[in-house]
């Protein structure tokens, strides 16, 4: 087999690069074990294009080429395949993901594919132009380049996150200064006040200020936080429904929860940790609107 | 445009009432009984008890 090493060790690097990849974070997706044998599969197919095209290329292999590149497209269904997955489950969840995050993941899980599938090609090249070792280098260059382009960005770095104290003025909520709901019922008042945590956002720039108007991304916070601390919540008490609700005149935004773990710096930390949606990155500073 | 409803009122709950038109209303005089009629209410309706000022009480499903 005159590519056998080539091919091999492309489809080595690329099944090793969506192992890497493959993590269940705090967020539990992909589910194990059913969502990790799906991805490990395609994986595997990914691998084996990206590692099959760089050989098939030096050959002069136009038919094998064009083969590999219709499927290369197959991995664009990868993205709507999450999203029905992800949207199919919102309805049973306490506290919903949001359109805005679901699209977000889709759009990693997809490029994640694009990213073995550069990694395997990069590592065939290797090996066909120097060796298993100049592969291994390149494989292992292509596969920390890529991943330190897609890499999301925390909302850590572009807004403050503090703790801040929960009142009522009236039947009137507020986390520190900002309004968040109004609650009728005295019970849910006086549980609110002994059980109930708060946080306030601070944009850092214009461009954080826009990123927290958007109520995907606030909507992604409380998903978050609701999946790390728990919600002390269910179908019949809407009143204890983690919120989000943003202060008009300066941009920063309240976070109101009744957790089930009542640590307000833990609360603080999975927000710093939320990662900034693509969709609503903002982007006040970077374009005039005609 | 497909136009939905944000959240809608299923009924109120008031001391008098001559101060609720249109919508399904609970008369009760005692501001303890209120409450827990409200919380019955919205434990039934799965919906959010709003207080509106001057002894009125929504049931809002958002």
């Amino acid at each position: 087999m005159p590519h056998g090493c080539s091919i091999g060790l492309g489809l080595a690097m690329g099944i090793m690069a969506r192992v890497l990849l493959l993590r269940s974070d705090y967020r539990q997706y992909p589910t194990y074990p059913h969502g990790y044998a799906s991805h490990l599969f395609l994986g595997i197919i990914a691998a084996l294009v990206g590692a099959v095209s760089v050989p098939a290329l030096m050959a002069q292999e136009w038919t094998a080429v064009t083969f590999f590149v219709i499927v290369a497209q197959q991995f664009r269904e990868i993205r709507s395949m999450e999203r029905d997955s992800l949207e199919a489950l919102e309805e049973t969840q306490l506290v919903a993901r949001g359109s805005d995050y679901i699209e977000s993941i889709a759009r990693v899980f997809e490029a994640r594919y694009y990213i073995v599938i550069f990694v395997a090609a990069s590592a065939s090249y290797g090996a066909e132009r120097g060796g298993a070792l100049m592969g291994i280098a390149l494989g292992v260059l292509a596969l920390i380049g890529s991943t330190l382009v897609v890499k999301t960005e925390p909302l850590a770095r572009s807004v403050e996150v503090i703790p801040a104290p929960l009142s009522f003025h009236g039947p009137d909520l507020y986390v520190g200064d900002i309004f968040i709901m109004n609650v009728g019922l005295e019970s849910s008042r006086e549980s609110i006040a002994e059980h109930g945590i708060g946080a306030i956002l601070i944009p850092k720039t214009e461009t954080a200020r826009d990123t927290l108007a958007n109520l995907g991304q606030r909507q992604a916070i409380l998903h978050d936080a609701a999946g790390i601390l728990g919600a002390k919540k269910d179908m019949d008490t809407p009143e204890f429904t983690p919120m989000a609700t943003r202060h008009i005149q300066t941009g920063r935004v309240g976070v109101f929860m009744v957790p089930e773990e009542g640590d307000v710096q833990l609360l603080v930390n999975v927000i710093k940790r939320t990662p900034v949606l693509e969709s609503a990155r903002g982007r006040s500073l970077y374009g005039q609107s005609p | 445009m497909e136009i939905t409803f944000g959240g809608i009122i299923l009924c109120a709950l008031t001391d008098d009432g001559e101060k609720i038109r249109d919508i399904p209303a609970f008369i009760v005089k005692d501001e303890a009984a209120r409450q827990e009629k409200a919380r019955l209410l919205s434990r039934i309706l799965k919906a959010a008890v709003h207080d509106v000022g001057d002894d009125v009480l929504i049931v809002v499903r958002h």
